[in-house]
């Protein structure tokens, strides 16, 4: 097979995305190796500590149930900064546009991107706008940079989990995912369910009140909960056991899945985190994410059972157990 | 609690599972039964089935995931004819992925060839009436539960007079490649899990030949965790009674003569045909091709394209992991060299591949 070309896997989030990475990116890239990936780049500039992180938007249909390209941009780059325990300060925005795209498409883009950074409490201070032939781009991409400051002296990254540890998410799996398919020509099915798009800094807050007790923060977006749950257990050496009975999973999400042969634990999520807690804090953690609006549906799903070389493990349903992989291949090209 | 929630209970699940190892104790020999569709393959994997049945069951994957047992030489046509530049290639997702003799319609996609994934045959024919200076060609793989929608996109084309869709057809029937494998000495079947949806086309009398002339036992079985070991508990009941007889587990979708008009529908529209399996060989009367009433939507005969030499992948155990032989965690490639990233082997590609759900499941 000719192992030459870029093909749309290598954008899943999942194993080829990894490959691309450590076998091609990072080695030409940076100078000092790199163990394990984080969301963002912790950085120490003069005795300030910052997150700094980047990351571009293309996905198709631009507009879908529950938001558009636009917020998205602002709230992927936001948890983004969020998920390394940081205070969001400001983002950069930069826009490449299609000859011929609409400026009320645009404006309506805009428009949402103002709002979210608002509800995010972050401000837009710098940017670039830059334009294709026709044919040359697909309507939009965006790409945002953001800062965050670091106000904390926790350790919090992928590979601080523990035996015992508690897996809490704040809600239902894979809406955004199955918001964008729903949406995308050729497939529109009415399944109701809207993108869970939304800033989690705030939950984030909350969260870092349990000091020591919380160990990872992490937002399962393109690959869903099993690509991310392996990448911890890879980064911490532990094995994680899921509970499936207890995944908060919309109806409309499993029904679509079904039809379509899609594991919601693949899909991609927006607005949700994985929070691994230490056991004696895990309810409190619980209660919190329950007070705040995006966290009313947040349920423990699993726990860090032992240490290992980094596997994760399901009780099924019906009481059997599986084993849980990386998202192989390409599960929904383009979905943020 | 919604429909399919009923077919998952725990309780109703773990007490059919307690009553097979209550009905299997003592034994010294496993009871080997084959799950021949790849749909009860993965979902075996996907609920952990296997971790809930005595020792003394033991279930393999058989040759019904309709990517696995496509050959090679029909992924070079394909492959050959989305080089063309005026043809658009419409498939199901899955295969895509599956390596020809040296390239992939994914490969060829990122090296500009016009490759759309639909999912029905209807949204291709759309796609050609959309774009008449095209010529759309979609691929018809699978068994009896897909041919007759194919089918129906084949009668749908010609209603409209359309002229530039094609199927490349290269559709499997599902008993006899049953029957090799029964009268298969290395192969010791103590009973088939038969497909539930392809049975709700054929019907469950297209098994009885098998249980006459192999005494093996048959139960047509749904897809859900209750309806697999309820599955398992019947073909256990009728091992330990020494019977072989047709039984219908599926009986909320399944019945005796199956669907009268898909049946009609694939008669008018194809013909059996000696088709090739990908590591099984060449079947006769196994497959079905266009009738000749309607070859000028058969891809093969109305874009004649130059196909590139078949070449076979080296040390690949598809074929005996297709005939139930030997496990994926057997074969040397398994994992390594083939992973679903970068497949060797069919089996490794489709969702319902027995390598596939081994490694996304099993390991």
């Amino acid at each position: 097979m000719n192992n030459d070309l870029i093909l749309l896997g290598h954008g899943s989030g999942g194993r080829l995305s990894h490959q691309l990475l450590d076998e091609l990116i990072i080695p030409q890239l940076s100078s000092v190796p790199v163990k394990g990936q984080n969301d963002a780049a912790l950085l120490n500039i003069g005795g300030v500590k910052l997150a700094f992180s980047t990351d571009s938007y293309v996905v198709d249909p631009i507009f879908f149930p529950g938001g558009n390209i636009g917020d998205l941009a602002i709230n992927g780059t936001v948890n983004d900064l969020a998920m390394m325990g940081a205070r969001p300060l400001c983002l950069s925005v930069g826009f490449i546009l299609e000859e011929g795209f609409s400026k009320e498409e645009l404006s309506r883009i805009l428009a949402s991107m103002r709002q979210a950074a608002d509800a995010a409490g972050v401000a837009i201070v710098t940017g670039d706008t830059k334009v294709v032939p026709k044919g040359k781009g697909d309507r939009i991409f965006i790409n945002t940079s953001g800062i965050g400051a670091l106000e904390h002296n926790l350790q919090i990254d992928g590979a601080s989990a523990h035996v015992g540890d508690k897996i809490i998410v704040n809600g239902c799996i894979g809406d955004h995912g199955i918001a964008v398919l729903s949406a995308r020509e050729g497939l529109e099915i009415d399944s109701g369910i809207k993108s869970d798009s939304a800033a989690l800094n705030g939950l984030v807050t909350g969260l870092l009140t349990l000091g020591p007790a919380l160990h990872v923060l992490r937002d399962p977006t393109r690959g869903g909960v099993a690509t991310t749950l392996k990448e911890i257990a890879l980064q911490s050496g532990v094995t994680v056991t899921l509970n499936e009975e207890s995944l908060p999973i919309n109806p409309g999400v499993k029904g679509v899945c079904a039809i379509l042969g899609l594991d919601p634990l693949y899909v991609a999520n927006e607005g949700k985190l994985l929070a691994l807690v230490a056991p004696e804090r895990a309810d409190e953690a619980l209660e919190i994410m329950r007070r705040h609006p995006l966290g009313k549906d947040a349920a423990v799903i699993g726990e860090v059972t032992e240490t290992s070389a980094g596997k994760v493990q399901m009780e099924t349903l019906v009481g059997g157990m599986r084993g849980v992989e990386m998202l192989a291949g390409e599960q929904l090209p383009r979905i943020c | 609690m919604n429909y399919s929630d009923v077919f998952r209970e725990k309780e109703l699940v773990q007490g059919l599972a307690r009553r097979i190892a209550e009905l299997t104790r003592g034994r010294t020999e496993p009871l080997v039964f084959m799950e021949v569709c790849g749909t009860h393959t993965n979902a075996i994997y996907q609920f952990g089935l296997r971790s809930l049945l005595p020792p003394e069951v033991r279930l393999i994957s058989g040759p019904g995931c309709p990517v696995c047992v496509t050959p090679n030489s029909y992924l070079d046509r394909a492959i050959a004819l989305c080089r063309l530049p005026d043809v658009v290639i419409a498939s199901f997702g899955d295969m895509l992925r599956v390596p020809g003799s040296s390239s992939s319609l994914m490969e060829e996609r990122a090296k500009g060839a016009d490759i759309r994934v639909v999912y029905s045959p209807l949204d291709a024919v759309q796609l050609a009436a959309k774009h008449p200076e095209k010529r759309v060609v979609f691929l018809g793989v699978g068994f009896e539960t897909t041919a007759p929608t194919i089918a129906g996109s084949i009668l749908a084309a010609k209603a409209q007079g359309l002229t530039n869709y094609f199927v490349l057809a290269s559709h499997k029937t599902m008993p006899q490649p049953m029957a090799i494998l029964s009268a298969d000495p290395e192969l010791q079947v103590d009973g088939y899990i038969c497909p539930a949806h392809v049975s709700a086309i054929i019907g469950a009398d297209a098994y009885r030949f098998l249980c006459e002339e192999y005494k093996v036992p048959c139960v047509v079985t749904g897809f859900e965790p209750t309806d697999v070991l309820q599955g398992v508990e019947m073909l256990v009941r009728q091992a330990i009674a020494g019977e072989s007889k047709v039984e219908i587990q599926y009986s909320r979708v399944v019945r005796w003569e199956g669907n009268a008009k898909a049946q009609a529908m694939l008669a008018d529209v194809f013909t059996p045909f000696d088709a090739p399996w990908r590591g099984i060989g060449v079947l006769p009367g196994s497959g079905l091709r266009i009738a000749d009433k309607y070859a000028e939507f058969d891809a093969e005969l109305a874009i004649p394209v130059q196909v590139e030499e078949l070449k076979e992948h080296k040390g690949c155990l598809c074929g005996e992991i297709l005939k139930g032989k030997v496990s994926p965690f057997d074969c040397p490639l398994f994992g390594g060299k083939c992973t679903p990233e970068s497949p060797v082997g069919a089996c490794m590609v489709s969702s319902e591949g027995t390598c596939a759900a081994a490694y996304k499941y099993g390991r």
